[in-house]
């Protein structure tokens, strides 16, 4: 603890491992924290005795639902049994996701939410929202190209969207213009469902030699740990346990000092610092921080390493003198790496990022003690095993139960609705294409760079974001779409029509489909009607990329959506990577030529349910969505697919 | 041996590597420099790319003007080396006094990108004399303060010698206004100075040479304009 006044350590009163061990008793304050009895309990058992104060939070942000996944994670044994490709260099538990596209390069991509801070402070919540998947993209070892995002608001008649909305947009535009990524696409959408919790989803793509590849792997004792980047602040404490993983009350967003505060400059010189350790192979590891900052790099990246690690935590630079250790280790501050450096190694990383003009300070080094440590001014703080954070955090079998109104909600068929008289046919085609949810979307996308590093072939308003990579003419597709309100009407099946939606969108632009990376946004699941939402949603998911071959590589999960007991509806959004070998036989959506033949593949049945025409014409939500037919779907895209290779297609465009 | 063009890179710097290709394209060798080197390794010409140098902190350019480079810039530009600034390069330029005026936050109070029509009213400078005279062109904008202003004396100065070199004109017949992004004063999206051998425009010339990652090839005249030019001077 700092004594008031004088900025120097007390350490009469610092919880230090050794006061901990002589005063087991002390009453901890762990359900302030986010963590339940059992849960603390099990931290006794793992320590054999009380973890101290700073132990204690760590385990807080470590085994929060945003950080150890332990409501989802049993379902995920769904994924796990997919085919698993060939390309894939790396997936699930990994940064991102990595797919190799030649014997020289690989590409990496991954979506991830950033809701609860987006409601709270809009601007800064998306802004870092960005910053945060650009650096998880950065840890692979890949150059980040380019990003997209995936947004849903309330009403647009609620007296809260024009905050959020404006808020929003503003910081994606904000953080990824200036960090020189351009923004090739994504999607918004208006619903009341999202009144009290808006979705932020965003994706980055990244490209990187095969080669270099990196790892979190902290191995090799005596080699050091480098934290490089940003000061660490007063920002973001406790972002993952208070923030991400619990539920607004009903009066709304209180809780902003736990949004974090991003500044993209930071970011894109210690983009750029990265990339140049990597080419110059001064990288034994790497994590970036994150949700959890400093505590999850140093956990993970010890527990992957399989060794041990000692931190000197007052090494770190900070932002204000009188931060707390707790503090230190719980910070989100945004901007900030932390890489494992072999010892002969540190001068010219140091050097690297003096160059950049990036903060870089040796915190650490491995050990062979299998033990995470931390020291505070010279006492003992933190004394855990490292996988006891990272990996071994609680797991839950949530229950789970059919919502009970969803069969009333599914028998009021939307097909049932009076339909316009053909008088009345063109008012209502006016009426649907100035609705939020269809009508253009330039006054939000050109407010995104889409041209910056000269490779976008493809952006807003294509099906897909199409960008050439390395020196072409080979180049990547990606589509990231939600289940509209189809997953509120049945969570399977809309979840397998969002994986089709995405996966149709790459094949239109001329890509083939290779990977699937999901953003998972849902209640909260200590409801068990959420709670089967979200499995019925992950089955459907892993079921449709069964059939349409697609291993998942990762993604994220957001729970806790949901302001007092309204949850959202389920929104499963997932981002489909694809591949074209020649970016000029690309397929754009616009007619292309006078007396083109315009074709309608596929067949068109009455279906109406969850339809934007039943909402727009009817304010209805209920029956059941379209009927889904993955083999169609397969043999559609092989069909866009090879038609665009054989310069068959002038354009196409998905319906 | 090719024309040398100098691509300044500033920490915070976007677009330097497109401009490096954009000279590649029309036969030119792009060479890197640093922001921190005084030095411009012999090269016959300098871009200023756009981006966010030092992150636009304090203000637009503010801070790139006293970089080590741009003493040399400035220098050589005084002795008559083609300099051109794009975007971010135009407002360290005016920063650095050599151009007049300077650009504040768009009309609109948002970052505009989109596909902009321009003409050419001074086809005569180093990097636009491949143009037609009142040549209409279309080159991306990417900008959030572009909105040129200067007082009114300046600007007839300008408009009297014929250094507005690029103007904001609408697109087509369903033209939106006067085209005019960001309300620059006189619609005014580039000028030069008194030589000009230095250029400062907001649109990126560099985003329109290939068009299928473009918006045209309408920028690749500023490139070989500065060529011809230099290759002219040997």
């Amino acid at each position: 603890m700092i004594a008031r006044g004088t900025g120097q350590p007390t350490v009469e009163s610092l919880d230090t491992v050794a006061v901990a061990a002589a005063d087991p008793d002390l009453v901890q304050p762990y359900a302030d924290l986010g963590l339940q009895p059992d849960e603390y309990d099990r931290i006794r058992d793992v320590l054999g005795r009380r973890p101290t104060g700073c132990e204690l939070a760590m385990y807080s942000v470590m085994w929060s639902e945003h950080c150890s996944y332990k409501s989802s994670r049993v379902h995920f044994r769904h994924f796990a049994d997919l085919p698993r490709s060939e390309r894939l260099l790396a997936g699930i538990g990994e940064n991102a996701g990595v797919i190799a596209v030649s014997d020289e390069l690989a590409v990496t991509f991954k979506v991830e939410s950033h809701n609860h801070p987006s409601y709270v402070e809009p601007y800064q919540g998306a802004a870092t929202g960005v910053g945060g998947i650009v650096r998880d993209i950065l840890a692979m070892g890949a150059r980040p190209v380019a990003v997209m995002d995936s947004l849903r608001f309330g009403d647009v008649d609620h007296p809260d969207t024009r905050r959020v909305v404006g808020g929003v947009v503003a910081g994606i535009g904000g953080y990824g213009n200036c960090l020189g990524l351009p923004n090739i696409g994504g999607e918004i959408a208006f619903d009341p469902s999202y009144n009290g919790n808006p979705l932020v989803n965003a994706l980055c793509l990244g490209v990187l030699p095969r080669e270099r590849l990196q790892t979190s792997k902290a191995t090799g004792v005596g080699n050091k740990v480098i934290l490089y980047g940003a000061r660490t602040g007063r920002d973001g404490i406790g972002g993952v346990s208070v923030l991400a993983s619990a539920t607004f009350d009903d009066d709304g967003p209180a809780r902003r000092p736990a949004v974090q505060v991003g500044d993209p400059f930071t970011e894109k010189i210690v983009t750029e610092a990265s990339l140049e350790m990597y080419a110059r192979g001064l990288v034994i590891g790497i994590q970036d921080l994150g949700g959890a900052g400093f505590t999850c790099a140093i956990s993970e990246t010890a527990a992957a390493g399989g060794q041990g690690m000692h931190v000197t935590l007052d090494a770190v630079p900070l932002r204000e003198p009188s931060m707390q250790p707790w503090e230190v280790l719980s910070s989100e501050s945004q901007e900030r790496m932390l890489a494992i450096v072999a010892p002969a190694d540190v001068d010219e990383v140091l050097a690297v990022c003096r160059r950049w003009g990036v903060l870089a300070t040796v915190v650490g080094e491995v050990t062979d003690t299998g033990r995470l440590v931390v020291d505070w001014h010279g006492s003992t703080v933190v004394d855990v095993p490292p996988g006891s954070l990272a990996d071994d955090g609680p797991v839950y079998h949530r229950p789970l139960a059919r919502p009970a109104w969803l069969d009333d909600r599914q028998a009021d068929r939307a097909e049932a609705l009076p339909r316009p008289a053909p008088a009345e046919l063109a008012a209502e085609v006016l009426k649907l294409v100035a609705a939020p949810n269809l009508a253009g979307t330039g006054w939000v996308t050109d407010q995104y760079d889409r041209y910056v590093l000269s490779n976008t072939v493809l952006a807003m308003p294509e099906d897909a974001g199409l960008v050439r990579i390395g020196d072409g003419p080979m180049g990547v597709a990606l589509a990231l779409d939600g289940p509209a309100r189809f997953a509120a009407l049945d969570p399977y099946a809309g979840a397998q029509l969002a994986v089709a939606e995405a996966a149709r969108n790459v094949a239109c632009s001329g890509a083939r489909p290779v990977a699937v990376s999901d953003c998972l946004n849902f209640g909260s699941p200590e409801d068990p009607s959420v709670m089967w939402q979200f499995a019925e949603a992950v089955r459907g998911i892993a079921d449709a990329c069964r059939v349409l071959g697609l291993p998942v590589t990762g993604g994220n999960v957001s729970f806790y959506n949901q302001t007092g007991d309204k949850a959202i509806n389920p929104t499963p959004v997932i981002g489909v990577l694809g591949v074209i070998d020649d970016v000029s036989r690309h397929t754009p959506i616009g007619f292309a030529a006078d007396g083109d033949v315009v074709l309608l593949l596929g067949e068109t049945r009455e279906e109406f349910g969850g339809s934007e025409w039943a909402w727009v014409a009817h304010r209805h939500l209920g029956g059941l969505p379209p009927a889904v037919d993955l083999a169609h779907e397969l043999r559609l895209h092989e069909l866009l697919v090879s038609s665009a290779a054989d310069g068959l297609l002038r354009s196409a465009h998905d319906c | 041996m090719p024309p040398r063009v100098g691509v300044v890179t500033f920490p915070g710097s976007l677009d330097d590597r497109d401009v490096q290709r954009a000279v590649t394209a029309v036969g030119g060798e792009p060479v890197p420099l640093w922001h921190g080197a005084a030095c411009l390794d012999g090269v016959d010409a300098v871009v200023l790319p756009g981006g966010f140098s030092y992150g636009d902190h304090l203000r637009c350019g503010a801070i790139a003007r006293f970089s080590p480079v741009m003493a040399a810039v400035i220098e050589a530009a005084r002795e008559g080396m083609p300099v051109l600034g794009i975007c971010n390069g135009f407002q360290v330029l005016c920063e650095s006094h050599l151009l007049p005026g300077a650009l504040l936050r768009n009309a609109g109070l948002h970052y505009v990108c989109r596909d902009q029509r321009l003409r050419v009213d001074n086809a005569t400078t180093a990097w636009t004399s491949a143009y037609d005279d009142r040549a209409e062109i279309v080159i991306p904008i990417k900008h959030g303060e572009g909105r040129y202003v200067a007082d009114t004396a300046t600007l007839e100065r300008l408009e009297g010698d014929g250094r507005v070199v690029v103007r904001y004109v609408a697109t087509g017949a369903a033209g939106r206004g006067s085209g005019n992004p960001n309300g620059s004063l006189r619609d005014i999206a580039g000028i030069c100075n008194e030589q000009g051998n230095v250029v400062g425009l907001m649109p990126h010339p560099e985003h329109a040479v290939d068009p299928l990652v473009g918006a045209s090839a309408d920028g690749t005249g500023f490139f070989a304009s500065v060529l011809a030019v230099l290759v002219a001077a040997r």
